[in-house]
């Protein structure tokens, strides 16, 4: 677009000036924010009625009843009195964004990470905040023995997977890996045709890490002796090392127990997903203190190894004493109808604290991220949902949604809201294209 | 497991009740019970609060309040919350598309070839498949079921009961609709035609100029003995009862291009047309009005990416404000969820502002209306089939229970879900 000169310099003057306003309006990090007055569960504890959350600088400042917390003088004072305050909701298995991992050439690809190929500006990605989530696991398919490594992305704006990385304290990006048994990860070869040879190849490929570690160990700091670089084996290394969480799709009985077996010859930290035929080896699952990221779907089967899923799943878990997550695996069920998938939990006998957690403090905790996040406690990150009631009623809307204080969800704002009900233009594809202003960005 | 043995003890009680059909009276108390009955001025009916639904015979015999409804001894009394008309699901594949997805129970499309309305979906439909005692254990009685959208004209639907031993004790209507799918995911494979959708009309269009020639030819046959009638052909025979208007062609058109595509087919061929899926009809509620299209409405929950990319949740609201007749259906996945469940997806209409009433609709009255079977099923009227859901709570609220279901006066399942 052509702008006279005249107006293009008022343009550039006045823009930085606009953005700052927009800065100020948009985020909370200049000076503290008090939400007054709603129903707060900060999961870590009790319900709070008639509570207050004070929020600074993207952190949870204090929180309590309306009589117990000190509001800051010169805190903007926000009513959300007749609303409810939850923790973001945290997934622990995702595919928004349709980050994939490694390609048909090898079953074993650990090499390869979603950060690589996951489309930030997806519809997928505006759903989850509608829905109400301010952190994923954003992982790779399963249809590889070990797909490759999974990103966390909190649910912040902005244009590039950079701006929604979590980094580690020396400024890795954060993440997991990815891998799968049972009948997905098994085709023609290389790939395995069987369940033995399936642990075989990755008895293999850990064999192969556990050297490659000795050599690094032994070499002391050398360079001289250090083994070349290998992307593979310092992955699965990362795991041995318990560094990057192996996040497992595993579906039935006897394989859930084949990546427990896996996982205690080779000492990596192991979360269970989807874990179908969980009601069968509770006890098993609960003697290997393994946590369980669970999916709720509508029926059951879709595949023979999925055929005995079922939605007492949750409760059978909670009961055994299990750490139980649910998970979205979007596009498998609706990131905007997270909450329905612990509903139908509660519905099927689990409890709806242990449902709420499972949606939030949990999956912090599975991801190792619950000492910043999960949970409404003061120091940790101001992600949460303002929601209009009850978490577990259909007719509750998610309303807002904040990461690290800012808000990325807004019910009242027409462009967000065509994302949480959807309408001509809330496509996927718009993104693609050439024209428009969503597809410009 | 001990509710597994439970599972197989009911079944087996389910079974040798089917047999005593229509020889119990059951009575059942709600606390409310939403007949789904219209009052002359076509408003629903105020639910009855403290009602029974007494049923004889397999029909229901008398709906009223408590007090008004006398219950002969030894009936059979059953007490809920809530009580419903047993639910329709006005699109489904279930019993010909399988829980496992595998090969061997996935009978609802046929690939070889873009045109096949002779499919008789009777033929295919697994009475014994599992996915029928699960929309049944949530209330489901009715499901408007057969061929999955995916050819052009991919074959026929039929009506069934979620009950009996065989396809015959189950069929409710023997012949329902016939399947068209407008639109990319119509498209042939492997390079076979149609791969556009100019082709698609050109096809259909064709196709119907010969079943057009074929009717005329009988109608001669008919009125001159002189004139000899065509040799039998089985997909002319299909496509003629669609020209006589005896049913509708139902065309599932998602996009904007494939819902202006049936409207024109509907004009042009001069036939009944119900339109399903239908994620972007929202741009087209005239015309559906000033056509008499009625419309499946796809599940509220179908993924909004691909040909659902511009559903939205509202459009039911929408489209019963407008006055259009709507339905809902679980529709067809190719994966997971092998079905949806109606009740669930009705819910999320009525939470995305759909009146209680128009949507609980959406699954009983209105989709007897759409399916022309509301002589028997739909709301709960004296005379009508005694098929009745039954609930501890709002059916729609996600932790409420179905506990129970009731098809022609047979408890067809009383554990809650």
């Amino acid at each position: 677009m052509h702008i006279p000169s005249p107006q293009r310099s008022l343009l550039l003057l006045v823009a930085p000036l606009l953005l700052i306003l927009l800065a100020l309006s948009s985020n909370l990090h200049a000076d503290s924010t008090a939400f007054i007055g709603a129903t707060i569960y900060p999961v870590s504890g009790p319900v709070i009625e008639d509570g207050v959350m004070v929020v600074r600088d993207g952190k949870i400042e204090s929180i309590g009843a309306r009589s117990d917390v000190v509001i800051p003088s010169g805190a903007t004072k926000v009513d959300s009195s007749g609303k409810t305050i939850i923790p973001g909701l945290i997934c622990t298995h995702s595919h928004i964004g349709m980050g994939g991992g490694g390609d048909g050439s090898d079953p074993i690809q650990p090499e390869c990470w979603t950060l690589d190929s996951v489309n930030v500006r997806s519809a997928s990605v505006e759903r989850a905040r509608a829905g109400g989530l301010t952190l994923v696991n954003q992982m790779p398919g399963s249809g590889h023995l070990i797909s490759g490594r999974t990103t966390y992305l909190k649910l912040r704006r902005g244009g590039k997977v950079d701006d929604l990385l979590i980094r580690d304290a020396s400024g890795w990006p954060m993440g997991g890996l990815k891998m799968a048994n049972g009948t997905n990860s098994q085709r023609a070869a290389p790939f395995p045709g069987t369940r033995a040879k399936s642990a075989a190849l990755v008895r293999g490929a850990y064999i192969k890490a556990q050297e490659y570690r000795a050599k690094i160990e032994k070499a002391a700091g050398d360079p001289e002796k250090m083994p070349e670089r290998d992307l593979k084996l310092e992955a699965l290394v990362e795991a041995l090392e318990g560094k990057r969480i192996v996040h497992h799709h595993t579906h039935r009985h006897d394989d859930i127990l084949t990546v427990l077996r896996l996982r205690d010859e080779f000492g990596f930290q192991v979360v269970l997903h989807h874990v179908s035929d969980a009601w069968k080896v509770a006890k098993e699952i609960a003697e290997a203190k393994a946590p369980c990221s669970i999916i709720v779907i509508d029926s059951p089967g879709g595949k023979l190894e999925a055929r005995d899923i079922q939605m007492e799943n949750g409760m059978i878990l909670e009961q055994a004493g299990v750490n139980v997550s649910f998970h979205t695996d979007d596009w498998i069920t609706d990131s905007r109808l997270f909450l329905r998938s612990a509903a139908l939990g509660v519905r099927a006998g689990m409890t709806r604290e242990g449902a709420l957690r499972a949606l939030t403090l949990s999956g912090a905790e599975m991801l190792g991220l619950e000492d910043r996040t999960g949970s409404l406690d003061p120091g940790k990150d101001a992600d949460f949902a303002i929601i209009s009631g009850d978490p577990f009623s259909v007719y509750t809307k998610v309303l807002e949604t904040y990461v690290e204080g800012t808000r990325v969800f807004d019910l009242s704002n027409p462009e967000h809201r065509l994302f949480a009900v959807g309408g001509r233009g809330a496509g996927e594809d718009q993104t693609y294209q050439c024209c428009g202003e969503r597809g410009g960005q | 497991m001990k509710f597994q043995v439970l599972l197989i003890l009911g079944l087996a009680l389910a079974g040798f009740t089917a047999d005593l059909a229509g020889q119990q009276t059951i009575a059942i108390r709600g606390e409310t019970i939403h007949t789904m009955a219209r009052q002359a001025d076509g408003q629903w009916m105020e639910p009855i609060k403290n009602g029974v639904v007494l049923i004889i015979d397999g029909k229901v015999a008398a709906v009223g309040p408590a007090l008004a409804v006398e219950i002969p001894d030894g009936s059979r009394v059953i007490e809920a919350a809530v009580v419903t008309p047993g639910l329709i699901d006005s699109r489904s594949v279930v019993g010909l598309a399988g829980w496992l997805n595998y090969d061997h129970d996935q009978d609802q499309l046929e690939q070889s070839s873009p045109m096949q309305p002779e499919l008789d979906a009777r033929d295919a439909y697994n009475v014994r498949e599992p996915l029928i005692e699960w929309v049944r254990s949530l209330g489901v009685t009715t499901l408007h079921t057969g061929h999955a959208p995916g050819q052009l004209i991919s074959g026929q639907t039929f009506i069934v009961k979620t009950r009996g031993d065989n396809v015959d004790q189950a069929v409710l209507k023997s012949k329902a609709m016939v399947v068209c799918t407008l639109g990319s995911s119509g498209f042939g494979s492997g390079g076979k035609s149609p791969g556009t959708r100019a082709k698609q009309m050109a096809m259909i269009r064709q196709e119907f100029i010969k079943a057009r020639s074929y009717m005329d030819k009988i109608d001669a046959a008919q009125a001159d003995e002189e004139k000899e009638a065509p040799a039998r052909d089985l997909r002319n025979e299909v496509l003629v009862e669609i020209l006589r208007g005896e049913r509708p062609l139902m065309i599932t058109a998602h996009g904007s291009v494939d819902i202006q595509n049936a409207l024109r087919l509907q004009k042009e061929l001069q036939i009944k047309v119900v339109l399903e899926g239908a994620s972007e009809c929202y741009d087209y509620f005239d015309e559906l009005k000033e056509q008499q299209i009625p419309v499946i409405i796809h599940p509220t929950m179908m993924r909004a990416s691909g040909k659902g990319q511009n559903s939205s949740m509202e459009t039911v609201a929408k489209m019963v404000a407008a006055g259009i007749p709507v339905a809902m259906g679980s529709g067809y996945e190719s994966y997971v969820p092998k079905t949806r469940v109606v009740l669930w997806e009705a819910a999320i209409a009525c939470a995305y502002g759909c009146p209680f009433n128009d949507a609980l609709g959406l699954i009983t009255a209105s989709a007897a209306q759409l399916l022309g079977i509301s002589d028997r099923v739909g709301s709960l009227e004296v005379g009508k089939d005694g098929d009745v859901a039954l609930y501890d709570g709002d059916p729609f609220e996600y932790t409420s229970h179905c506990v129970g279901t009731v098809i022609d006066g047979v408890v067809v399942s009383d554990q809650p879900r």
